[in-house]
Order: C-alpha cells, then structure tokens, then sequence
C-alpha cells in the first residue's frame, strides 16, 4: 500500500506531540491546543471540497454543529465513549453531506456557496428549537474530573483531537495521491471537460461532500466535554466558518500541508490574541491577513515553496 | 448500414421555441473520415454536445457501437469509445500537460476490460501520446505555457488517451497558421489509420477537403447534403447556403 507509509509517519508524529506535551505543566496549553487542532481538521475537512474538487462552503458550522449536538443527544440517551461520539457525528454530518451533495451539487459557483450557507442556517434554526437538546437556552453538560492514565479530562480531549488531525491529514492526503484525487482536480479545473475524459463527476463530488462533511462533524463531536456548557450562538458560531476558509486560503488549498499551516498559523495567533490582547479582536486578525495573503501569497505558504513557472525554451 | 459504428436517428435539440437541431440523421462506419461542415449557428457544436452527452437531445436516438446512448451521461459515452476534443480548449490548468492525459487513462482505461493500469503503464502511455503530438519535450510544462498549437494538440492527445474508437474534433485548427493546420491533419491522418473513425468539425475547406472521405452539411438544425466531398461541395443547395441566392 503506498500510502502506508504516510500513515505510519503521521502515526509518529502523533505520538510524538503527545509525549511532548506531557512535559507541559500547564493546562492552559492543552485548551488553546485543542482549539488549534481542531482547526486543523476543520480546514483539512473543507480543503478536500474547498481545495480540491473546487466547490466553496459557507456551512462549516452547520456540520460542525450536527456533530457536537449528535453528541449531546446521544449523551442525554447513554453516554458513550467520546469514540463512540466522534464516529456517530462523522456518520451524521457525513450523511447530510451526501444529502446536501444531492440537493445542490447542480449548482455552481457562488450560488453553491449560498445553498451550503442556507444548509448552516436550516440546522441552527432546527437546534434552536428542539428542547431535548436545550434549545436556545443550551445544555449542560458533565463530564469527569479525570481519566485513567491520562489525568485531567481536558489532556484526554487533546489526545483525541491530536489523533483525529492526524487522521484527517492522512486522509486528505491519500484522496490528493489517488485516482479520486486527480479525478477531484479534473473537476476544479474544467467540469465538463473532466466529463469528457471520463470523470464521472457527480459522483465524485458526492464523495467529496461526504468525506468533507463527516470530518467536520467528528471535529464537532467533542465539543459539548470541551465547552461543557452549548447553546446554538457557540455551536453554529460564524467563526468555525469564516476559519475554514481562511485556514486553507492562507496555508495554500492544493496540498494537505496547505490547511495544516494555515490552522496552526492562524490559530495560533488567534488562541495568543484572546490573552493577551481581547477576546473579541481575534476574527480582525483573519480579516486582515487574509488580505495580506491575498496580496503577498495569493496561492498561500506552500505557494513561496513551489517551482516558480518555468518558460520552457524551445 | 449494419456495421454502423454510430448511427443517429431523428436526433432534435431545441432551446426554448428555437429549434437548434431537427431530424438528423447519420451514420459513420468504423474507421471512417467525415468531415462535418456547415455555416455558423447550423447546429454543429450543438450536435457534437448531443452526440457527447453534454447537452440532452429531445428527440431521436444514438446508437453507438452496439449500445444505445440516450440518456447517458458524458463519462459513460467516453467510456464506450466516443471521445471529443472541445472548440476552446479546456486543458485541466492547476496539472502539468503528462497529468492531463493521466485523468483520462485513469478514468476511462484502467479497469476497461479488466486491465488494470500500473504507474509504469500510465507513465510510459502518456510518454507515447505526448510522443505522438510531438509534445514529449513539455510534459512537465502547464497547460498555459503552451502556444495555441500545442493546446490543440494537448486537447487531442487527451481525447486519444481515452483510446476511442470515433473522435469528434470539433473545430480542432480555427485560428492556426497554414502549417500548424497541415500539422493537426497529418496528425488526424496518423489516429484514422490506427482505426479510429474522426468526425471533423471545421471551416477550413482546404482540410476538410483533404481529409474528409465524406462531407456532411447542416443549415440551421438541419442536413441538407451527405456524400463524397467533390459532389456535396457541387451541390447547389450548399453554395446557396454558403454563398447565398
């Protein structure tokens, strides 16, 4: 398998971050981590519709949100495992991509954009008023004080965010070395000239959909034992959208490496300006270097990287 | 005509109240030359989107070598063997010119058959094609560093690399100099004798009139002449179209 070896590689590196951050006393770090991380799968999750088959989504919320209330649901009912959570809301936010894949895929261009914002809106305003998940007033939600081997909950929450980044790289990256990924480019590039050579392009941008959609739901699913107290205004907030786009744009949106920059960069600097500067100024940040990147690197961080076009000779 | 390789029946396409294409009628035999002419807004690109599976026709059927094509969508028909190169060339930009032809031997011939392509087969397949349209210096370049001629040629050798058994090159030499337009018909030559039938859309007489065993002519949606290239250019009906009353 050739991507075994990727697999293998992110594993590593999983575990080494997560050694490292056992010498961190603390646990400020491991909340500010947990929100870059999941930056990282929100972005990876967008790129792979955004990025690679080229269709942009304004609904990052309404995906992220089906998963973290899958969660509360399911929480009320049983309890399960965060596992067990993280698998149901990718299950769920997967579904619902294929559905919305199937509704608004014929749409093209910025009136895809507006069907994926409607989906987001649709979603809040169907949480907003179902009182078995509190509704507007929110939810709360207990979780333990602590956790066999790993001490205090929030080092455990880290540890499952870390090892779904590293899962979503590693699946965004094999659909870019794969069949499915140049199908997925084929498809940004020119539609129906992906068709004329065979690209069977419904179908793989219902795939895309599906496997974007399902990654925003598993980074969602956590979220209730993070925040411990929900209500739509958080879950559906626009920042988990306006993020996942930025993310990607400023990384680069043709390789994995794109989001991952991206989400640690911005994230970053957000989590840093909520201390030290105001809570409220970091979306400025996004704004602004957004347009600074457009300016500077209009192709993102992996952009300086790439071989400048060549004039070939004859 | 048993052996038709595509045979079209009452094909019609309207847009709205206007009628683009109304009771074509066409055959093409394997490995056959028809050239495809006909004023601007007869209906040509129109057809070829029907005959692609781009555009839905409303009336008639399409049969294509055994298998009948209505309602099929573009990548089946590619998939059976009907392969087309587009007017404007829509080359695949964020890819270098060899990944462009990877997409349609990934999609259309790996698993045809049950022949399942390896990184070697797809490497050294693409080096052949880019042989062929003698683009193997630029496999590597993108698709706008390229001049019109070599676009052209990236968008044939694309259609070729799905390994059709008809290509419909529509309008594959407008706006190329006296050469470049001998180069694409030699080129054209090259794929016919390796038993692919062509259907060529174009307004340059001079090669339509070389390459063509056989001319068809639509005038607004409609086939005024079928036959060999000497008598349908005679046919008063066709002057009238071109030069009028």
């Amino acid at each position: 398998m050739k991507h075994l070896h990727f697999w293998l590689a992110v594993g590593l590196c999983v575990i080494l971050v997560f050694a490292a951050s056992r010498l961190v006393t603390n646990d400020y770090f491991f909340f500010a981590g947990y929100v870059v991380l999941q930056y990282i799968v929100l972005a990876t999750a967008w790129n792979i519709l955004g990025g690679y088959t080229g269709y942009i989504n304004f609904g990052t919320s309404g995906f992220f949100a089906i998963g973290a209330y899958s969660s509360v649901v399911l929480h009320k009912l049983w309890g399960p495992p965060i596992p067990v959570l993280i698998l149901v809301g990718g299950v769920l936010a997967g579904a619902v991509g294929l559905g919305m894949g199937g509704l608004t895929l014929r749409l093209k261009g910025v009136f895809f954009a507006i069907g994926t914002l409607a989906l987001a809106i649709v979603v809040q305003t169907f949480i907003t008023n179902w009182d078995f998940v509190g509704g507007s007033r929110g939810v709360y939600i207990i979780r333990p004080a602590s956790v066999p081997l790993l001490g205090t909950y929030i080092h455990y929450l880290f540890f499952v965010m870390l090892v779904l980044s590293g899962f979503a790289l590693a699946v965004a990256r094999t659909i870019e070395r794969s069949t499915l990924g140049y199908g997925l480019a084929a498809i940004r590039d020119d539609e129906q000239a992906a068709e004329a050579a065979g690209v069977p392009t419904l179908k793989l941008k219902l795939i895309s959909t599906t496997i974007s959609g399902a990654l925003m739901g598993m980074a969602g699913a956590p979220l209730p034992y993070y925040v411990t107290y929900l209500d739509p205004t958080s879950g559906f907030n626009l920042a988990y959208a306006v993020n996942a786009i930025a993310m990607p744009l400023i990384g680069g949106t043709t390789s994995w490496v794109g989001p991952l920059l991206g989400a640690v960069f911005l994230g970053t600097i957000q989590q840093a300006a909520t201390v030290t500067i105001s809570s409220s100024l970091n979306l400025l940040f996004v704004g602004v270097l957004l347009v600074l990147f457009v300016v500077i690197a209009p192709h993102g961080f992996i952009g300086w990287f790439r071989p400048r076009r060549r004039r070939e000779v004859a | 005509m048993a052996d038709a390789l595509l045979t079209v029946q009452g094909l019609g396409k309207r847009f709205g109240g206007f009628i683009a294409l109304d009771g074509i009628e066409l055959e093409v035999r394997a490995g056959e030359r028809v050239g495809l002419i006909g004023p601007n807004g007869s209906g040509k690109s129109t057809l070829v989107n029907c005959l692609s599976g781009i555009m839905r026709n409303e009336d008639g059927t399409v049969r294509f070598d055994g298998a009948t094509l209505d309602g099929l969508p573009a990548h089946r028909r590619t998939r059976l063997g009907l392969a087309r190169s587009f007017q404007l060339p829509k080359p695949f930009g964020s890819l270098s010119v060899a990944e462009n032809l990877r997409i349609p031997l990934l999609y259309t011939v790996d698993g045809r058959n049950g022949v399942h392509l390896g990184e070697r087969d797809i490497a050294a397949r693409c080096d052949e094609l880019l042989a062929m349209v003698a683009l193997d210096g630029k496999a590597r370049a993108r698709p706008r560093d390229l001049t019109q001629i070599e676009m052209r040629k990236l968008e044939l050798a694309r259609a070729m690399a799905a390994a059709p058994k008809l290509l419909i090159a529509d309008e594959a030499m407008a706006g190329l100099s006296h050469s470049e337009v001998d180069d694409i018909i030699a080129l054209l030559f090259k794929l016919n004798e390796s038993g692919i039938a062509v259907i060529l859309i174009e307004h340059i007489m001079r090669a339509v009139m070389s390459f063509s065993e056989r001319l068809v002519v639509l005038v607004a949606g409609r086939k005024i002449a079928d036959g060999l290239p000497q008598d349908v250019v005679r046919n008063p009906e066709v002057e009238r179209a071109y030069l009028g009353e």
